[in-house]
């Protein structure tokens, strides 16, 4: 049993051949590992029979057929911002409890096609606004590093995903990342995360927060799994104009030569607020990379101090906009408020969402205004163009791929992160990673090993447009190095 | 040189000198001034940004994607059909296409905007800088035609909203949105106009040219082209004054009366010392006033923010290569057709018709294709073609209620039909009695109308001397006095004789034997 928070999908289908495993006795596994783990609160829905669907048809491909696709039998966890058909996609918001689409997220689709099985829906921080899934109308999920008394939180916005995965109900997980929401809680949570470059993996389907940042990540207990997914979904989608439109080639994971890569640190990663212990982990990979060979060298990237309130203006600008939609009209909730269609509107919006959406509505709306539009709205666009150059400076200049921390601490207690509002936590927990969604550059979030407390210490890999093959064989390269150990679940 | 520039000068001076004498000889107080804002569908199969059907009159929210009820996660993907046909039309009004234009969000609430912002290409237009040139001339107002232009400011892509219906009984509002995301362009005129007439002179061109472009079908009626005036008067010579928006005006005699009576509201609360306020107004064409629109009273903050999910739109400006995510502007040009200006110019200088003809005629396509038709390889003669047409076949059709555009007589009936009419086998008379046969039932031949109502002229020439003669033996009195000197009553005789024979004789003969009779005493 012990196994679910370790297998790789290799080994699961090496099981399958072996018939230690069938895809229904898998995924029956992982139900009941669900079950058993709900006092995490990772999943917003279960979807049993869908699941059981799924991989009665895995089955069939398997033993029948002798057909085996990638992600075969492969139990998989998406997200509750992701639409999917016939089940329920809330956001984790009184504006979406109700609301069941009629259509599948390319994402999803292109997993199913894959060979995947659906175990459920996940929770999340409130239409994925937070870092640490706490504000979700369903409640907070926990870390499940320590859960019991004294518990910590799991990380966010995709804390349910990140909390699935470690906690071996499924094999792999979707979230979304548009400033860390991925990578946060893969790191807090001891798993891999990476949030792909902007426009490799569709957006259609996933309820945005910020159109131009938000991407599709994934996590997985590995390296290789991680790749595995990321070629299963990866690729120009009709259906979403922002794709990159090149024709989609599968990346490697190679076992590649470090002696040729050159790591650069930028020292503005090292930021007020962070732990020793995570300092000490950063180093700990460095030093580890440049005994592996590698050129190690430190480098500048010296916007990354506005990066996080340029950020935040832009977050809330489409934020406002995306909102907009939510009138109560066409789905979601409508409250029984009839004085007038305004009324109506204020009425729904207004019980519809936490107060972390509609201030960060009201914010952007006033940004957006005529008269603070270049003051704002204009300036924050020029310095995300000078955040963006920072890094394409970097690596013009010769850097492979470069070196930070993920977060800044391991998992904070739960009554410690919601003493602080969640702006706050946001400015501060996204900090490492929110750069990379700015640039649109490929990330990752690798679990290197424990802290004093027996909690995940993560750092984080970032390079050029398109370099995912690269920041894989690296990570891989890492990970076989430092053997973070596996999650024991009683 | 220096010579030509103190003339120049000395020129400018004069002209100045010229225009003040003029304004003060005219006693006008103010000039009014009108620009236009104008909404056209473009004639595509599937919508602006998804696949769902376009079309006028379909089952109430029946042409809806996912993407048009705006559900959570779908996502724009631009109509490559709507962009050639905003670049066709921008090319034909002699716009600069823009080689990259951008897409933003609008953002205001309304219950048939599902979005709560509408995708429109405010800051970066598909084209602009263009011109429209038309003839201004409305029988009964003008004497004679005038050419007038207005700038184009920018033509601009975006969505149409969707339709809110109110139940003021069951105190409920009902949308539709059918209409929501249906492609439109915006053409943004400068304010180049000073009146009513002018104002409707333009939208008509440029309804017939959206129909010579097939880009929009150009039927005001069912809202595929929708006008908003902006109006304001000012002192000659002065800069602009507050203007007022006159919003979606469905005719093209309502724009000449609105903005008629707009200007008219204007200047007697100017006269009267008050003030004009910028303000949002509707035309009430049954009433015939425009009044203030209460909901928009307050003025709107749009909040306008670049859309995020659609990359910048390229076209290739220099080639005629053309790939599926670039359209080359150069292979669209090509498929410009006769524009109407170049169609009244020929009207003009091959067929000799007077410019007012050419306009009437150019303004009903139907009927100027019956023209080009009938005339194509032939001698017929075109001016009495054209004057056939818009009096007595216009006429027919108006008094039987049939939409010239459904007008079921045939090129052949109407060549057979001249031909008699040029040879003075019938008279208009005649011909306006066939076509009225032949509204009714298309299956008729002309000839055989003609023959069985036994309209056909009488030509024989003793026929017509009898007829004369009978005229003149039974009215002594008037021939007397024709004989006296009084050549006016040569008229009533005739007269008289048509009367007599049912119009039926031929006129130009019998007026010539009258005459040779009333002369021989």
């Amino acid at each position: 049993m012990n196994k679910l928070t370790s297998y790789s999908v290799k080994e699961i289908h090496k099981c399958f051949r072996d018939k230690i495993l069938t895809p229904t006795s898998f995924v029956d596994l992982c139900l009941q590992r669900a079950k058993q783990t709900k006092c995490l609160n990772a999943f917003v829905t279960l979807t049993d029979e869908i699941a059981e669907d799924h991989a009665v048809e895995s089955e069939k491909r398997v033993y029948i057929e002798k057909k085996t696709r990638p992600l075969e039998g492969i139990t998989i966890a998406i997200k509750d911002n992701f639409c999917t058909k016939n089940i329920p996609t809330t956001c984790a918001s009184n504006m979406l409890r109700n609301f069941t689409p009629t259509y599948d997220a390319t994402v999803y689709s292109r997993l199913v096609d894959a060979g995947a099985c659906l175990i459920g829906k996940t929770n999340l921080d409130e239409f994925a606004m937070g870092a640490g899934t706490v504000d979700s109308i369903f409640g907070p999920t926990r870390n499940p590093w320590q859960y019991d008394k004294d518990w910590r939180i799991s990380g966010g916005s995709s804390g349910g995903s990140a909390v699935a995965v470690a906690s071996g109900t499924c094999v792999a997980a979707i979230g979304s990342d548009t400033g860390g929401s991925t990578r946060n809680p893969a790191a807090l949570c001891g798993v891999v995360g990476l949030k792909p470059t902007y426009g490799l993996v569709s957006r259609y389907g996933l309820i945005p927060l910020v159109n131009s940042m938000d991407v599709p990540g994934i996590l997985a207990r590995n390296v290789d799994d991680v790749s595995l997914v990321l070629n299963a979904i990866a690729g120009p989608d009709v259906l979403d104009s922002t794709t990159i439109k090149k024709d989609f080639k599968s990346f490697v994971v190679n076992d590649i030569d470090l002696s040729r890569i050159r790591i650069g640190i930028p020292k503005e990663y090292r930021c007020e607020g962070m732990s020793e212990e995570v300092i000490d982990v950063w180093k700990e990979v460095a030093d580890l990379l440049e005994n592996e060979k590698c050129s190690v060298e430190a480098v500048s990237l010296p916007h990354t101090s506005v990066s996080i309130a340029v950020y935040s203006i832009l977050n809330q600008c489409e934020v406002a906009s995306n909102m907009a939609r939510y009138d109560g009209l066409e789905y979601g909730l409508r409250t029984s408020e009839d004085y007038s269609t305004e009324e109506l509107y204020a009425s729904s919006r207004s019980e519809g969402f936490n107060n972390v959406v509609r201030s960060r509505i009201f914010a952007g709306n006033y940004f957006l205004l005529t008269r603070n539009y270049e003051k704002y709205f204009l300036k924050a666009l020029k310095l995300r163009r000078l955040i963006s150059d920072d890094f394409k400076k970097v690596f013009n200049d010769g850097i492979d791929i470069l070196l930070t921390p993920s977060t800044l601490s391991d998992a904070p207690l739960y009554k410690d992160f919601v003493s602080k509002h969640n702006r706050d936590q946001c400015a501060l927990q996204d900090y490492c990673t929110q750069p990379a969604n700015m640039a649109g550059i490929p990330a990752l979030s690798l679990p290197i090993r424990l802290s004093k407390k027996n909690l995940p210490l993560s750092i984080q890999l970032m390079g050029p447009n398109l370099s995912e093959e690269l920041l894989l064989s690296v990570a891989k390269k890492i990970e076989s190095l430092v053997q973070f150990p596996t999650l024991k679940m009683d | 040189m220096k010579y030509i520039i103190v003339s120049k000068n000395l020129l400018k001076k004069y002209n100045q000198i010229c225009v003040r004498t003029v304004t003060t000889a005219t006693t006008r107080k103010w000039q009014s001034v009108v620009g236009l804002e104008v909404h056209a569908q473009l004639n595509t199969k599937s919508k602006l940004f998804s696949g769902a059907e376009n079309t006028f009159g379909g089952l109430v929210n029946n042409c809806v994607s996912l993407f048009d009820a705006a559900i959570p996660g779908t996502l724009p993907v631009l109509n490559r059909k709507c962009v050639e046909l905003g670049i066709l039309t921008a090319l034909a009004l002699s716009c600069k296409v823009n080689e990259v234009s951008t897409f933003d969000r609008k953002h205001y609430f309304y219950a048939d905007l599902p979005s709560g912002y509408q995708i429109t290409q405010q800051r970066a237009p598909l084209a602009s800088d263009g011109i429209i040139n038309f003839q201004v001339f409305t029988p009964g107002i003008h004497k004679k035609p005038y050419n007038k232009s207005s700038r184009i400011k920018q033509i601009q892509l975006e969505q149409d909203s969707g339709k809110s219906l109110h139940d003021s009984e069951l105190k409920r509002s009902l949308v539709d949105l059918n209409r929501a995301g249906a492609p439109l362009i915006e053409l943004v005129f400068e304010p180049d106009l000073e009146d009513g007439e002018e104002a409707a002179a333009l939208v008509k061109e440029l309804v017939l040219i959206v129909q010579r472009l097939g880009a929009c079908s150009g039927r005001m009626e069912e809202g595929a082209l929708r006008v908003d005036a902006n109006v304001s008067l000012r002192r000659f010579g002065d800069p602009l004054s507050t203007r007022t928006e006159i919003k979606n005006i469905g005719s093209v005699r309502g724009v000449a009366g609105a903005v008629h009576h707009e200007i008219e509201r204007q200047r007697s609360i100017l006269e009267n010392g008050g003030k004009i306020i910028n303000e949002t107004r509707a035309w009430d064409a049954t009433a015939k006033v425009t009044i203030p629109m209460r909901d928009k009273e307050v003025v709107q903050d749009y909040r306008y923010m670049p859309e995020p999910n659609l990359p910048p739109l390229r076209v290739n400006l220099d080639t005629k290569e053309d790939t599926q995510d670039i359209i080359s502007v150069p292979s669209i040009k090509d498929r410009i057709p006769e524009l109407p200006e170049q169609s009244r110019t020929k009207l003009i200088n091959k067929f000799n018709l007077k410019p007012e003809i050419a306009i009437q005629l150019v303004n009903e396509p139907v009927l100027l294709n019956y023209f080009e038709n009938v005339i194509e390889n032939s001698d017929r003669n075109p001016i009495k073609l054209a004057n056939l047409l818009l009096n007595e076949l216009l006429t027919v059709l108006n008094k039987c209620k049939i939409d010239v555009e459904n007008c079921p007589i045939t090129v052949k009936h109407l060549s057979d039909l001249v031909d008699l009419f040029l040879i003075n086998r019938v008279n208009l008379d005649v011909c306006r009695r066939t076509f009225e046969c032949l509204v009714k039932d298309s299956s008729l031949n002309v000839e055989e109308v003609i023959k069985q109502n036994g309209w056909f002229l009488i030509s024989d020439e003793t026929d017509i001397t009898n007829k004369c003669l009978e005229i003149i033996e039974n009215n002594p009195k008037l021939v007397k006095q024709y004989r006296d000197g009084k050549i006016k009553v040569f008229k009533a005789l005739l007269g008289l004789l048509a009367k007599d024979t049912n119009n039926k004789l031929d006129m130009s003969l019998a007026s010539k034997k009258m005459e040779e009779l009333l002369k021989k005493e």
